[in-house]
C-alpha cells in the first residue's frame, strides 16, 4: 500500500464531504477517521496516477470558487458551497461533471459504508434474512 | 518462468467458463488434462459477510467501480472463482426468440438455446418464489403495475435454501444462490477438472498463455492460489476464452488477435440502467427477503425492462441524483423507499466497443445513443407511474430537474421527465449485462464477426469464446442462462472435434 491520500487535502475533503452530506458535520474525530479509513481502503487499490488525479481535482475545487466569490471553498458559507456544487454537476463539460460526481462518490462512500450511517437510517439487512424479522 | 502442459484450458469460471468446465469434464476420463483459470480469489463460505463495501472489494472488478472511459457509467462485473454467477441475483430466463431471430447468427436457433437453457434451468434448481416470501417492495411493483395498466411477470430464480437476507449482489452470505461456483465448478473439480484462482491472463499466443499468479495480498479475502505465486507458461492445445465481455475482447486484442480480426471487441453492449427510488409513506419490507421477484418487459415495443431491486446504503446514495438536504433526506426514509431498476435494451453499435490501453488494461469505449437515452427515459416515466400508483408520496427521477417528483405532480410524469435532464456526469449510470466484443456470425466471416456459432475463432481453430461477449447485439433479458447455453454449445464443439484438437499441434512436454 502506498502512503495516504487525504491528509493533504484532508480540510477540503471534509469541507466537500459535508456539502454532500450534511449529516456529516455531527462527525467526530474518531466518525471522521472511520469514513476517511474506508476512503483510504478504497484508494489503496486503485493506481497512483488515479491518486494524484483526485488529489489535483480536490485542490483544484478548493481553488476554484475563488475566481467567482473570492475565497477558497473551504472558506465558503454552506449556501454558497451548494451553489458551486450545483453549477459543477449542471456545468457544460463533462470533465467537470464527472469530477464532481466522482468526488461526490467518495463523499457517499466515506459517510454511507460506516456501519453507524446505514443503522441511522433504518437499514437492517441481515444474513439470516426473514429470520432476523420475527 | 515455471511450465505447464493441458489440453483444454479455459480462461474464466463465470457463467461460460464454469459450464464449458462442467461440459468438458468427461474428457478427463479420456486422459485429458483440462484447466480452468480465474483471476479472482475462491472465498470460503464464511467470507461472504453481506458487507457492502468489503464484498463489493472482494468480488467485483475494481470494487465495483469500473467506469466506462468517459467515467459516465459504471460496469458491474465479478472477479471472483464464479464470476459474476456469484454477484448476480439468480434470475433466470430464456432468451427472446425474436432477439435470437434478429441476431441472425447461421447455425444458432432458438429452439437449440431454450432446450439447453432447460437443462441448465432444472440443474440449477429454478423455480418461482411461494407468494408468502414475496417483499412488499415486489408486492407493491406488482400492485402498481396492475394499477398503472402494466403486467408484471414473476422471475423464476435459482435459489435453494434462499433466506431472503436481500444480499444477493454481495455474494449470498448462505450459499443459497446456484452459481457456477456451487453447482459446476465443484462437479468439474470433482471430476479432475482442475481450478487455479488468482490466476491472470496476460497474453495468449499460439496454443501458449502468459500467466501470472498473484499472492494473497494482507487482509485480503479468499484463499491463496492453488499454485505457487509467479509467471507461467501454460500449454494448451484448444484454449477457451470466457473472461466476459470486457475481459474476454480485452485479452484477445492484447495478444494481437485484432489485426486479422477487426471485429475484435467492437459491438458492445450493456442494458444501461437507473436505480430509481420512490418514498412511501409507512415503512415497507426493502432488504429483507429477495430483491428481483418480479419485471415487466416492454424490451420489445418500447426498448426497457423493469425489474424490482433493492440496493445497500452507499450504492443508493451514490445512485441518487443531487446531494445536500433533499438527498439526504431521501436516504433517511430508507425503510419506506421502493425501488425499481430501469434498463434500456441498448443495441450494438459500432463505436461502442472495448479496447485496451497501452498497458493492455481494458477500456470501454461507450456512447449513450438517443435510442438508448429514450428508453431510459420512457422506462422511468413508467416507473414513476407504477410507483405513484402504488401509493408513493414522492418519485426520484435522475432524469427530472429536480429530481424529486412530488404526488401532487404525478399527472405530469410525461412532460416532467425529459431527455434534456439526461446529462451523462450528472445522471448516475450503472450497467451489469455486458455482452458482446466477440460477436458470433458465418464461419469465416470476419469482417462482421469474431466467431461462428459454435465460438470457434475465426481462422484460429485451437481458441473459442464461451461468454456474453459472443452476443452480436443486446439480448434484452438478464443473460446468464443463454451464456450457459452458449457455452454448453462450445463445449459440444470441443467434444466432438476432440479426435483432432487433442491429438494435433499437441504441446511440448
Amino acid at each position: 500500500m502506498g502512503s495516504a491520500v487525504l491528509p493533504p487535502i484532508r480540510s477540503t475533503f471534509r469541507a466537500l464531504t459535508t456539502s454532500f452530506v450534511p449529516e456529516a458535520s455531527s462527525l467526530d474525530e474518531r466518525g471522521w477517521a472511520e469514513a476517511e479509513a474506508i476512503v483510504e481502503r478504497f484508494l489503496a487499490t486503485r493506481p497512483p496516477a488515479i491518486q494524484r488525479q483526485l488529489r489535483l481535482l480536490i485542490r483544484l475545487l478548493d481553488l476554484l470558487p475563488a475566481l467567482r466569490y473570492g475565497r477558497p471553498f473551504r472558506a465558503l458559507d454552506a449556501a454558497r458551497r451548494a451553489r458551486f456544487l450545483e453549477a459543477l454537476q449542471n456545468a457544460p463539460l463533462l470533465l467537470l461533471r464527472r469530477g464532481a460526481w466522482g468526488v461526490r462518490t467518495l463523499a457517499f462512500m466515506a459517510y454511507y459504508a460506516r456501519p453507524a450511517a446505514a443503522a441511522a437510517i433504518g437499514y437492517r439487512a441481515d444474513a439470516r434474512g426473514w429470520e432476523a424479522r420475527r | 518462468m515455471i511450465r505447464r502442459d493441458y489440453d483444454v484450458v479455459i480462461v474464466g469460471s463465470g457463467a461460460g467458463g464454469g459450464t464449458v468446465a462442467q461440459e468438458l469434464a468427461p474428457l478427463v476420463k479420456d486422459g485429458a488434462r483440462v484447466l480452468v483459470l480465474e483471476q479472482g480469489p475462491r472465498l470460503a463460505d464464511a467470507e461472504f459477510t453481506g458487507r457492502e463495501l468489503e464484498m463489493a472489494d472482494a468480488l467485483y472488478e475494481d470494487g465495483g467501480g469500473f467506469l466506462t472511459a468517459d467515467g459516465a457509467m459504471t460496469l458491474a462485473f465479478g472477479r471472483a472463482l464464479g464470476g459474476s454467477t456469484v454477484v448476480y441475483t439468480g434470475t433466470s430466463l430464456v432468451a427472446p426468440e425474436r432477439v435470437i431471430r434478429g441476431w441472425a447468427v447461421p447455425g444458432l436457433d432458438h429452439a437449440d438455446l431454450a432446450r439447453r437453457t432447460a437443462r441448465f434451468a432444472g440443474q440449477n434448481n429454478v423455480h418461482l418464489l411461494p407468494p408468502e416470501w414475496i417483499n412488499d417492495n415486489n408486492r407493491l411493483f406488482v400492485e402498481g403495475c396492475g394499477r398503472a395498466g402494466y403486467h408484471a411477470e414473476q422471475f423464476p430464480l435459482n435459489v435453494k435454501g434462499c433466506k431472503g437476507s436481500s444480499l444477493c449482489n454481495l455474494g449470498c452470505p448462505n450459499a443459497a444462490k446456484m452459481g457456477t461456483h456451487r453447482v459446476q465448478l465443484p462437479f468439474a473439480q470433482s471430476q479432475g477438472v482442475q481450478i487455479v484462482t488468482r490466476a491472470e491472463v496476460l497474453r495468449i499466443a499460439a496454443r501458449a498463455l502468459s500467466v501470472v499468479v498473484r499472492p494473497r495480498r494482507e487482509g485480503e479475502k479468499g484463499a491463496e492460489s492453488e499454485w505457487a505465486p509467479g509467471e507461467y507458461d501454460v500449454r494448451a492445445k484448444v484454449v477457451v476464452v470466457a473472461g466476459g465481455a470486457v475481459g474476454s475482447p480485452a485479452l484477445l486484442l492484447r495478444s494481437g488477435f485484432g489485426d486479422a480480426l477487426p471485429r475484435l471487441g467492437a459491438g458492445f453492449t450493456c442494458h444501461p440502467a437507473h436505480i430509481l427510488v420512490a418514498e412511501h409513506e409507512r415503512p415497507i419490507t426493502n432488504d429483507v427477503g429477495h430483491p428481483k421477484s418480479y419485471y415487466l418487459d416492454h424490451a420489445a415495443d418500447e426498448g426497457w425492462v423493469l425489474e424490482t431491486c433493492m440496493y445497500f446504503p452507499f450504492t443508493t446514495a451514490k445512485n441518487l441524483t443531487g446531494f445536500g438536504p433533499p438527498h439526504s433526506a431521501l436516504m433517511r426514509a430508507f425503510p419506506r423507499l421502493q425501488m425499481i431498476l430501469a434498463l434500456a435494451c441498448d443495441k450494438a453499435v459500432p463505436e461502442n466497443r472495448v479496447a485496451v490501453d497501452r498497458s493492455g488494461k481494458p477500456v470501454v469505449h461507450y456512447r449513450f445513443t438517443p435510442q438508448t437515452v429514450g428508453a431510459l427515459v420512457r422506462a422511468t416515466r413508467a416507473s414513476a407511474k407504477i410507483f405513484f400508483a402504488a401509493g408513493a408520496l414522492r418519485v426520484h427521477a435522475p432524469s427530472a430537474d429536480p429530481p424529486l417528483i412530488e404526488r401532487r405532480d404525478a399527472g405530469r410524469v410525461d412532460e416532467l421527465v425529459d431527455a434534456r435532464h439526461f446529462r451523462t456526469g450528472k445522471v448516475s449510470i450503472s450497467a451489469a449485462h455486458l455482452m458482446g466484443g466477440c460477436a458470433m456470425g458465418s464461419a469465416g466471416d470476419t469482417a462482421r464477426s469474431v466467431t461462428d456459432a459454435w465460438g470457434r475463432v475465426h481462422g484460429v481453430p485451437w481458441l473459442r469464446v464461451a461468454d456474453a461477449s459472443l452476443f452480436p447485439d443486446s439480448l434484452e433479458i438478464n443473460p446468464y442462462l443463454t451464456i450457459m447455453a452458449l457455452a454448453d454449445r462450445v463445449a459440444e464443439g470441443i467434444r466432438s472435434e476432440a479426435r483432432d484438437l487433442l491429438s494435433a499441434g499437441a504441446p511440448a512436454s
